[in-house]
């Protein structure tokens, strides 16, 4: 279950870390100062060593447009709105179960991207991103010569 | 309005096990989170149901119950191994029990984005009935 990050950067990432998962078992959303929740979309990643990974997540109900896709060095960030339910004064709620607001989710990727080559599509309120492994960080076979 | 975000699980509820009915398909079973709302004239069922579309989905009215279904196909990317999972894939499931001044015939659901809404429109005017007692 643990995304393993190739180099752990410092002691403190990894306590943050930890208390955002902490913070999404006990407490299930952790909201940030401007009040975007941190911990949503849920995720899923799919890894293929040398040729990159697929993020999926599920975000049903989104505007495509309202949604920004960044990657910065080998971090990945999914910020985006999830419109307000309708509300009136004649309405009269029973349930609402349903989240709603600004969301900005970031991951922390095990590769450095090919920026230029990554894809997202969205439909049927799956959104799934392509991040194709940077070309100079995939791993060289070595061919080891002999002199005799 | 970030409090309303705070109580709201982002997990996905799954259901263990439905008044002892197993399935048979061999997929998760989860509860779709909704919103109900009420206005002057319908009541309103909105539904999270992402990865199901307009042939997946079935909605059936029984007696009083309404069923909602949806099936999921998960589409695996080929060749690629599941390395970090938060959310499980699966069909969803949910029953409610309508009152009776809903127009059942005229029921309107549509699905956009992995989102359904049901459009459920009041009856008109239940006539109510005044029963007299009478004394033997």
């Amino acid at each position: 279950m643990e995304f393993r990050k190739r180099y752990s950067s410092s002691v403190w990432e990894e306590m943050d870390k930890l208390q955002r998962e902490m913070n999404r078992l006990f407490d299930s959303s952790n909201v940030n100062r401007s009040g975007a929740i941190l911990d949503f979309p849920a995720i899923n990643v799919w890894t293929k060593a040398d040729s990159g990974q697929v993020i999926i997540a599920e975000l049903p109900g989104i505007n495509p447009d309202d949604l920004d896709i960044k990657v910065v060095g080998e971090s990945l960030t999914i910020t985006g709105l999830r419109d307000l339910p309708e509300q009136s004064e004649d309405l009269k709620y029973h349930r609402q179960e349903r989240g709603f607001g600004r969301f900005a989710r970031s991951i922390q990727l095990p590769f450095p991207v090919e920026t230029e080559k990554i894809e997202a599509t969205y439909e049927k309120g799956i959104l799934k991103i392509w991040l194709p492994r940077a070309e100079g960080d995939k791993p060289r076979k070595i061919l080891v010569k002999s002199n005799s | 309005m970030t409090e309303e975000l705070r109580k709201t699980d982002t997990q996905k509820q799954e259901i263990v096990e439905e008044n002892q009915v197993e399935r048979t398909r061999e997929t998760r079973l989860f509860v779709p989170r909704v919103d109900i709302y009420e206005s002057k004239d319908d009541i309103n069922l909105i539904a999270d149901i992402p990865g199901a579309d307009q042939d997946s989905i079935e909605i059936t009215l029984e007696k009083n119950i309404l069923t909602i279904e949806a099936r999921v196909v998960t589409e695996k990317p080929v060749d690629f191994s599941l390395t970090y999972a938060e959310y499980g894939i699966g069909d969803f499931k949910r029953k409610f029990t309508l009152s009776n001044e809903i127009d059942k015939d005229r029921i309107n659901a549509v699905v956009k984005d992995g989102v359904l809404s049901l459009k459920m429109p009041k009856a008109g005017p239940a006539k109510a009935q005044k029963i007299e007692v009478k004394s033997a």
